[in-house]
């Protein structure tokens, strides 16, 4: 079960957690996120010894050393302030894998503790701050990529709030959006075949309703997509939602 | 191996058999839920109803076998129970022997797959005919079944008339109703010459020991008609606790298995013919098989014998679409077989504990599953026992290193800035086996470890 059920938000004050993938690769998704909770009115903490939330062992079976890599997660992101992170992947694996991992372990309180007050980004913006619509003007067809684990949470439905909501943006809607871009974590790198097909497939629908950008929540999603694309010699352009927010303020000068 | 198995399998799949069964289970999913979504408004509340219900029977088992059996008795049913495989195809066989007995007619249940009934009792002399026709095909072409509903999904027509030339069923026409008549033909004779019908179940109710099959094509009612003796080959977490929550469940199986209203035949079996009827078997014996359930049962992965074998989870399956069931090397194939046939090994779960690796996590298992199993969940708990159990796993990078790195902030923050390098290197080149694996089919982005930290700083520096 998705443990989903979340603490009211009370002040102004986040804490970011950037994701391992922001820390390595997105930094300007990282950036966006700091730059549209800021237009917010929201105050950013990042709290400097963050590292990862402990996904890549744990989907790869070693809960042991995922166990690790949560209990430091639990340390840095002590306090009692929401935390927001820029992936539903990341989201869920804080407010539902670890519960599963800690089942039996002494700390599940403190586990499930920091769970209850994790948000995805654009359920954050919608759901914890109800904010629905958004300022400023992003002029481009966007095919928005729905996250396999965003599944059961808000944030499928709080991104396509706040795109549709973004003036010049129009949304298209593509074959079988509801199936995996087939990263899988290290199902990427053990089942290269089934992945790369499964993405072909993605990409096969996405190219047939011809979007000038594919948005998504989540950074994995774009780099398994964005990544084949270009190997096949036929690149897309990839933006996170936190982009494509922050780029609709800049286009109207309002940051 | 460099890759996992079942990523061989599919990269070595014909392109006919992955059309037809991506085409197959893309179809089956888009039935499904167009009919199930528009019928009932809130279908995903009767999918965890329905999934309340058989976790309970799961968790009471120990008060309902009992129960079912005493109701079972006093139909004037034999009751039998099997702990093994071996235990349950040598009580069918007794029951033939006992009868002089020779030959069956069978129709389709996925329990007497996992025994392979009809191989062991070909080997005692005994002719035991499959008379679903997907299953008939399987039986005549030497092959085995790859869904749990749809058992030839990878098969297409022209393969089947092919083989049913080789077997001596008529020249070669691949036109589906003259294969479906060839086929009825050659079964109707053979109903008549049968002594034993065998028939799984798909529910049986506690309170009234009514055994309810579900089936499309007439056969197990050929079956029962035609023979003196029908024997119920049931899984022992097949029972429901009441008639009236067959409502629920027949509802959500036809509609989540083959995207019907209802199947076109749905038999209640009370017992044994009664004096009043007419015709249908004097003699009738259920045979409870446990070969592993127990086993399941005590572990953190109960919630998967709630299944009702409809087959959904494999249709939406993206893995399994491009994998085809085969690569599962098992009986129960797609989700719940990456759950269930790696659990039934027992002790020799390292042979199949590849199977819950087939996925991407994507959740869309359980959110087809019409008694809503945590499918997901369950994968991971076997990933994890996998690990504990030190069972190799071909293409999954270590994990030690990286936690090491992932809890010592200064050693991370180090490395990010190290791994910059990367940006340098013919990394397609480089013996890291998880980065060749990524490289292979898809191009990395460029490192820019840190640099979000260091906007961080000179940010801060800016507005202080």
């Amino acid at each position: 079960m998705l443990n989903t059920e979340r603490k009211p938000i009370t002040g102004k004050r986040v804490q970011l957690m950037a994701t391992c993938l922001c820390d390595a690769f997105y930094d300007d998704v990282a950036v966006a996120t700091v730059q549209v909770l800021e237009h917010l009115g929201v105050e950013v903490v990042f709290p400097d010894g963050q590292t990862c939330c402990g996904q890549p062992a744990f989907n790869g079976g070693d809960w042991a050393a995922s166990r690790k890599v949560v209990r430091h997660t639990v340390k840095t992101f002590a306090g009692d302030e929401p935390v927001v992170v820029p992936s539903g992947s990341c989201a869920a694996m804080m407010f539902h894998g670890t519960v599963l991992e800690f089942e039996k372990e002494p700390d599940l309180g403190e586990v499930e503790a920091l769970g209850r007050r994790t948000w995805e980004l654009g359920d954050f913006i919608v759901n914890g701050l109800g904010v629905k619509t958004w300022p400023g003007r992003f002029a481009a067809t966007v095919a928005f990529h729905r996250s396999c684990h965003s599944r059961g949470t808000g944030s499928s439905a709080a991104a396509a709030t706040l795109l549709g909501s973004v003036a010049g943006l129009k949304i298209v809607e593509f074959g079988e959006g509801e199936q995996c871009c087939g990263f899988g974590g290290t199902f990427s790198v053990a089942f290269p075949n089934i992945s790369a097909s499964m993405g072909a497939l993605k990409l096969d629908h996405l190219r047939a309703v011809k979007p000038d950008v594919l948005v998504s929540g989540d950074m994995s999603c774009m780099m398994h997509l964005g990544g084949l694309a270009k190997e096949e010699g036929k690149p897309i352009k990839t933006m996170h939602l936190a982009q494509v927010l922050r780029d609709a303020l800049k286009n109207v000068g309002q940051l | 191996m460099r890759f996992q198995q079942i990523d061989q399998f599919a990269a070595e799949l014909k392109a006919d058999t992955r059309a037809a069964v991506y085409d197959g289970s893309k179809k089956g999913h888009e039935k499904r839920t167009k009919l199930l979504f528009d019928e009932f408004p809130d279908a995903n509340r009767l999918r965890h109803i329905a999934g309340e219900v058989k976790q309970h029977v799961v968790e009471n088992l120990d008060t309902y076998l009992p129960q079912v059996e005493a109701k079972l008795k006093a139909n004037g049913v034999i009751v039998h129970w099997a702990a093994t495989a071996e235990a349950a195809n040598q009580a069918v066989l007794g029951i033939m022997r006992a009868r002089g007995a020779t030959k069956m007619v069978k129709a389709k249940t996925m329990v007497s797959e996992e025994t392979e009934l009809a191989h062991f009792l070909e080997k005692h002399g005994m002719e035991a005919l499959e008379t679903d026709l997907g299953e008939f095909i399987v039986q005549i072409d030497g092959d085995h079944p790859s869904h749990i509903v749809k058992p030839i999904i990878h098969k297409n027509r022209r393969e089947i008339a092919t083989s049913f030339e080789k077997n001596g069923l008529g020249a070669y026409n691949d036109d589906p109703q003259t294969i479906t008549r060839r086929a009825r033909n050659f079964l109707r004779h053979k109903y008549l010459e049968a002594d034993v019908g065998l028939t799984g179940a798909n529910f049986v109710s506690a309170e009234s020991g009514r055994l309810v099959l579900v089936t499309n094509e007439g056969n197990s009612r050929f079956c029962l008609a035609a023979t003196k003796c029908h024997i119920a080959m049931v899984g022992i977490e097949k029972i429901v606790p009441r008639d009236y929550d067959l409502a629920l469940f027949l509802n959500l199986l036809a509609r989540s298995g083959t995207a019907q209203e209802v199947t076109v035949y749905t038999e209640f079996i009370s017992g044994p013919k009664s004096p009043a009827q007419p015709d249908g078997p004097e003699e009738m014996h259920v045979i409870f098989v446990d070969n592993g359930r127990t086993e399941v049962l005590a572990s953190d992965c109960r919630d998967i014998l709630r299944c009702i074998r409809c087959g959904a989870c494999l249709n939406v399956c993206p893995v399994y679409r491009q994998a085809s069931g085969h690569a599962y090397r098992s009986v129960y194939p797609g989700p719940v077989g990456a759950v269930l046939s790696p659990l039934l090994m027992k002790e020799k779960f390292p042979q199949k504990a590849d199977l819950p690796k087939a996925s991407t996590l994507c959740g869309a298992c359980q959110e087809v599953c019409p008694v809503n199993i945590p499918i997901p969940d369950l994968l991971l708990r076997l990933r994890n026992r996998a690990k504990e159990e030190n069972v190799p796993s071909p293409g999954t990078p270590p994990m030690g290193a990286w936690a090491l790195l992932a809890s010592q902030p200064t050693a991370w923050k180090a490395s990010l800035f190290g791994g910059k390098i990367i940006n340098y290197l013919p990394t397609k080149l480089l013996p890291i086996p998880a980065l060749r694996a990524w490289e292979a089919k898809r191009s990395l982005p460029e490192w820019r470890g840190g640099e979000f930290r260091k906007w961080l700083k000179t940010r801060k520096s800016r507005v202080d």
